[in-house]
Parts: structure tokens; C-alpha cells; sequence
């Protein structure tokens, strides 16, 4: 089926109503007005956003929810951690393990505790419903989503796994998440989105996130979603005062993938550091837009975001930092490094940093390249083959952002997929 | 016969460096090749490696009986020819051990032998790694990443001893080394000299032959090699320089 984006939006907003009493109902109502705000490619935001194949779809919702097994998602499993699962957007108790939470942290469906006090507070706040089309969507149609709510420390990782499944008809999902972390409170995250069985669907995602003053968040995130999927996903953040967030985003799926990462320090002294890594083949799309704003005296972020592309693959970095009028002594780093394997793979990056005021040290800067002649005759001297000296020197360009992660069984099952799987045979 | 070079031509962007290249090398043997810099000697390594930056356009290499420029780079490593390299690469995000591990198990699969897993592998490197003196720290760093001018150079070695080929060239392995990293490295090469290997120093100086004595030294110049000669020879350059070969060239 071809549509042109004006009917594959108004197929989306066909999507079954979710109903809901009370308060989130009117944000739901208030979302559906706006779903049509979609972007257009004159907009400097999405300039370099190829969206045609996603708009061909015609998206369905999803009906009647897929019963999966643990053995199903064993790959994605992660040992120690407290899980969370969905499928197709819906919450698994099955496949899901809350068991290592403890007093003070809440693991748990969205729907189950939409009287909870702090989910009325902090849900769409940031989110804007009003001026973004998927996030309207999203607000308007997400089946269940993941509240973490963390007051104290919590040892094990946080696992909430989107699973979306292969359906007759191509599906829409939306995944929805709000996490708060509370003042001197600490936690490890990791949203995952994952498919099964080549499915092609879109997977529209939301995530909020809230850190109260010197609160610590290590919020990691990988989207290895089907090769046919496409994945559009926002994810705001306040930092308060004193707070530490450190975010790793990982892209390696879909068809189409496009991230939004917004953080705002909104209290003094706030430390971010933001790491992001886009590992693609084939004609595969990956855009990050991220966007930093420096609101409060002394802050300080440093971010790092690697692109590879191989195959006629298309990355995109789009990386916005903004220093406020009365954000003082803003300490700020900003790298973007590509690599590019191939001579039909494609890179834009874009750095952009606007200052307000004189008392900040800010630095960025972008470099594309492409795999060392000289390390790879090096390799291949000792007797390693062609294709594996570049799949080594590959992995060990994005390690550097991979092994930052603080969950080494993640890491190791990372490692493993890139060097095994993820780069042979998608050169094309 | 380990390796036979007959009337060796290369060029590079278009200009001839090796202008006629002969050297027979037998299994226990060690050669020296000498002379200045520009005189071809390191673009001779490089060549014999399969370095593509090079052209080979004229002569022929047969290494135990194949020919070297029907094989790819990491072909002629798993025949059993090494190169280390005079500015060893560093590779950011790849550990030393995970390299040698890989690049033995290659070989051992070349071999028809079974390959080892990180434990076996572990004790089989250890052993290695005393042959040039590292600390066994240097393993779990990245290849060459942060190591001074030394410690690649014995790295270099550490990856020669746990391979073991039949053919190491060694391409000013002694540059940049001070007195007591030389000998470290000389010992290295030396304990892993056998009758069923040989190894080829290139070198610019006669300072390495004190600690690696070579069966014969040949000299390069202008891309050929205008002289050979036994381990006096190297001794000849040291005190009279290379100029007079040039001249009689």
C-alpha cells in the first residue's frame, strides 16, 4: 500500500480509543487535537529526515495482545534486573520480573497507578503534546506504559523491554514511559525496544523523565527494533539541582529510526553526560536530535555521539546546545564522531551551540572518517580476513560508547551481536 | 627454500622504488638488509607483506613454493610470513590479548588444529609474554594505545612469538629503542630462532647485529641490493659508512 503522509496519519488517528477517567482523558482529548501537527520537510528540524517509507504504511492498532514465552525473548533478557516487559505496547506480568524492587521504588504499569500523585504531576508535562505530532499520538493513544518512581537506591538495573511481534497487518505501538527519581536518589534504566520475527510496525515512544535535586539516573537506551520497523522516539528530561544524569542511547534497528533527546537543567550545578551511538546498514535511517539547555548557573555536560554507517545507510546527528541568559559558568563538551564504511552510506551531522551569556566554557566539534588503511593492513598481516579486521576495528569504534554502559551483562550481549551478527551480510 | 625474491619491481604512485630486488633466504638462516634512508629496504618489507598502498611491477616472490602476490595480505600470514611493522599502528578499543587470541586461533584453524579459549589461550600467552619481558598488564590495554616507542616494539615481538611464523621481517625494529628495550627485544627474537625459521632484520644501523649476528648482511641501495656479505660487512658500513658502496654501485 502506498499513502501519501496526510493519509497515514489519518489512518494513525483511526487508532482504537483508549479511555481513561479523569485527568489523563483530558490530556488525551487535548493530544488527539494536535496529531496532525505533522512535520513537514521544510522544517529545519527534519530537513535531513527521509520519512517516505514510513509513510507508506498504513498503520493498524493492535487488537488482541500476543502471548509470548520467556524462551521467546531470552536474547533480550537481562540477568539480576528488575523487568518490565510489554508486547505490542501492552504489559506482560508473565514475561516481567519485579521481585528485586524494594521499599521506596515502584516498578509498575502506568494504568495501575494513574491516582498516584506524582504520575498526575510529572505525565506530559514536559512532553509536548500540543506542538509535536508522534508525541500527541502517542499521549493519545498509548495502551500502558512504565512508571519508575525511585526514592532511595536501588542495586539491580531497571529493565523495561518493549517487545513488539509480527502481525498479519502492520502494527502501531506506543510505548510509554515516566520515571521519577526522587532528591539523592539513585537508579539505573534501561528502556530497550526489541521486535520479533521481522515485523514491520511502528513503534512511537514517549518517555518522560523527572530528577529531583542531587538525584543520580544512569538512563541507557537501545533500539534494536526489526529490520522492517520503524521507530520514532522523544524522551525529555529535567535535571535538578546538584543532579547527574548520564544517558547512553543506542541505535542499531528499524527501517527508520528517529530519537529526540531533550534535557533541561533546571537546577543549579546539574552534570549531564550524554552518549549516543547509530550502528547501521543496508538503507537503513538513523537520526538523533539532541538538545541540551543550560538554564541554570554552573551546569556542566559533556556528550559524545558516534555514527557508523555502512551499506547505503543514512545516520543523522543533529546536536543542540543552548546556553541561558543566567546560566553562569556552564561547563559544556560537545563531540560528534563518524565513521563510514562504505561510499554509498551517507552522514549528516550538525552541532549547534547558542550562548547567552559571556561566563560559559563550551567546546564542540565533528569529525567523519572512515576505516584506518593502516590498522587494517595491520590486522590482516596477522592473518585476520578483510572483512573481519573491519568488523573489528568497527566494534572497537563503537566499543568506546557501548562499554560505558554500566551493566557489563548488557554489554556483553552488545559486544557479541555486533561482532557476530550485526555486520555480516548488510553490506550492500 | 623458505623464500626466493627474483628481480623484484615496485613502485608507489607511480615511481619505481624497487628497481630489481634478488635475496634467497633458507630456513635457519637470519639476514640483515641495510643501507639509507630512500634506499628502498623498508618498501621491500612492505611489499613482501602485500602493504596495497604498492605495485608490484616486475619479479616474482615464491614463499616455499607459492607465489606471494597471488596471496592476500592475511593469506601470506597464515603461509607463515610476519612483518614488524617500524610504527606499529595503535588500535583504540581492541585489547592486545583479544587480538592475539583471534590472529592464533585464525592460524590454528588454517592449521587444521583446534582453536583455544580464553583460558587455554591465557596460559599459552603468558608463557609468550616472557619472552619480552612485558608486564602482563600490557595484554588487557588496547593494541599499542598510550605504549611508549619501546613497548610497541616488543609488542611487536610478543605477536611474533605467539604466532610463530616460518618468515619474520623485522622492519627497524631497533629504531627508537634505547639500550636496555634492544636487548629485550634481541633476546626475544633470538630465543624464537629455530632451524625451521628465519628472520630478515632490515635496519639502518649495525647496533641490532651486536645482539641478533646475522648469517649474511645485504646492502640496498637505489632500490637494489648492490652488495652481500657476511657479519663483517656490517661491521665495514659501521666504520666506513655507506658511501663507498655507493659509489662502486
Amino acid at each position: 500500500m502506498n499513502l501519501t503522509k496526510e493519509q497515514c496519519f489519518e489512518q494513525l488517528l483511526l487508532g482504537k480509543t483508549v479511555n481513561s477517567k479523569g485527568w489523563l482523558n483530558d490530556v488525551r482529548v487535548a493530544a488527539r487535537a494536535h496529531a496532525l501537527n505533522f512535520p513537514s520537510e521544510r522544517h529545519d528540524d527534519w530537513r535531513f529526515t527521509d520519512l517516505s517509507a514510513l509513510f507508506q504504511h498504513a498503520f493498524y492498532p493492535v487488537d488482541s495482545f500476543a502471548k509470548l514465552s520467556l524462551g521467546e525473548i531470552e536474547k533480550f533478557l537481562i540477568p539480576d534486573a528488575i523487568r518490565l516487559v510489554f508486547v505490542d505496547g501492552c504489559v506482560a506480568p508473565e514475561l516481567s520480573d519485579l521481585k528485586k524492587t524494594r521499599a521506596g521504588v515502584t516498578v509498575a504499569p502506568l494504568a495501575d497507578r494513574l491516582g498516584d500523585k506524582s504520575v498526575e504531576t510529572n505525565f506530559g508535562r514536559q512532553a509536548p503534546y500540543k506542538q509535536d505530532s508522534f508525541v500527541a499520538l502517542n499521549t493519545n493513544f498509548f495502551e500502558d506504559g512504565a512508571f519508575v518512581h525511585v526514592s532511595g537506591e536501588v542495586a539491580a538495573p531497571i529493565h523495561i523491554l518493549h517487545i513488539a511481534t509480527r502481525r498479519d497487518s502492520p502494527s502501531a505501538i506506543y510505548p510509554r514511559c515516566l520515571m521519577v527519581v526522587e532528591p539523592n536518589s539513585r537508579a539505573t534504566v534501561i528502556e530497550d525496544y526489541a521486535g520479533l520475527d521481522d515485523g514491520v510496525y511502528f513503534s512511537n515512544a514517549v518517555t518522560e523523565v523527572v530528577l529531583k535535586d542531587h538525584a543520580q539516573l544512569q538512563h541507557v537506551r537501545v533500539q534494536r527494533e526489526e529490520k522492517n520497523a520503524f521507530h520514532i522516539g522523544h524522551c525529555w528530561v529535567e535535571a535538578g539541582r546538584g543532579s547527574v544524569y548520564t544517558a547512553t542511547s543506542l541505535a542499531f534497528g528499524a527501517r527508520v529510526s528517529r530519537h529526540t533527546l531533550h534535557v533541561t537543567q533546571q537546577g543549579e550545578g546539574a552534570e549531564m553526560h550524554l552518549d549516543g551511538l547509530a550502528l547501521i546498514a543496508g538503507r537503513q535511517i538513523a537520526d538523533t536530535h539532541t538538545q541540551i539547555d543550560h538554564a541554570a548557573p554552573r551546569g556542566k555536560s559533556v556528550q559524545l555521539h558516534k555514527c557508523i554507517a555502512d551499506g547505503s545507510a543514512h545516520a543523522i546527528f543533529s546536536g543542540k546546545i543552548i546556553v541561558h541568559e543566567g546560566a553562569v559558568g556552564t561547563d559544556s563538551a560537545q563531540s560528534s564522531r563518524n565513521l563510514l564504511l562504505s561510499g554509498k552510506a551517507h552522514i549528516d551531522t550538525q552541532p549547534q551551540l547558542e550562548i547567552f551569556n559571556d561566563d560559559v566554557k563550551c567546546k564542540h566539534g565533528a569529525t567523519v572518517g572512515q576505516i584506518d588503511a593502516d590498522a587494517l593492513f595491520f590486522l590482516k598481516s596477522r592473518g585476520l580476513t578483510e572483512e573481519r579486521a573491519r568488523n573489528l576495528l568497527t566494534h572497537a569504534f563503537a566499543a568506546e560508547i557501548i562499554d560505558k554502559i554500566p551493566v557489563p551483562a548488557l554489554v556483553a550481549s552488545l559486544n557479541r551481536t555486533i561482532l557476530d551478527e550485526r555486520m555480516s551480510g548488510v553490506r550492500s | 627454500m623458505l623464500l626466493e625474491v627474483k628481480n623484484l619491481k615496485a613502485s608507489v604512485d607511480g615511481v619505481e622504488i624497487l628497481k630489481g630486488v634478488d635475496l634467497t633466504v633458507r630456513a635457519g638462516e637470519v639476514h640483515a638488509i641495510m643501507g639509507i634512508n630512500g634506499s628502498g629496504k623498508s618498501t621491500f618489507s612492505k611489499v613482501l607483506a602485500g602493504h596495497p598502498d604498492y605495485t608490484v611491477t616486475g619479479g616474482t616472490a615464491m614463499f616455499e613454493g607459492k607465489n606471494l602476490f597471488d596471496l592476500e595480505p592475511e593469506e601470506r600470514a597464515r603461509a607463515g610470513l610476519f612483518l614488524a611493522f617500524q610504527y606499529p599502528v595503535e588500535i583504540p578499543g581492541v585489547s592486545n590479548s583479544a587480538l592475539l587470541r583471534l590472529a592464533y586461533n585464525t592460524l590454528q584453524t588454517e592449521r587444521g588444529l583446534e582453536e583455544l579459549d580464553p583460558l587455554e589461550f591465557d596460559d599459552l600467552v603468558q608463557e609468550k609474554i616472557k619472552v619480552v619481558e612485558m608486564d602482563a598488564s600490557f595484554l588487557s590495554r588496547s593494541v599499542n594505545e598510550g605504549f611508549s616507542g619501546g613497548e610497541k616494539k616488543r609488542n611487536e615481538i610478543l605477536q611474533m612469538a605467539v604466532l610463530e611464523p616460518k618468515l619474520a621481517i623485522l622492519d627497524e625494529t631497533d629504531s627508537g629503542l634505547d639500550i636496555d628495550a634492544l636487548r629485550i627485544v634481541a633476546n626475544g627474537v633470538n630465543s624464537l630462532l629455530t632451524a625451521d625459521n628465519a628472520v630478515v632484520m632490515v635496519t639502518h644501523y649495525q647496533r641490532l647485529l651486536n645482539y641478533i649476528v646475522p648469517d649474511y648482511v645485504h646492502v640496498m641501495d637505489g632500490g637494489r641490493i648492490v652488495r652481500t656479505g657476511g657479519k663483517e660487512l656490517a661491521l665495514e658500513l659501521e666504520a666506513r659508512g655507506y658511501d663507498w658502496l655507493r659509489a662502486a654501485a
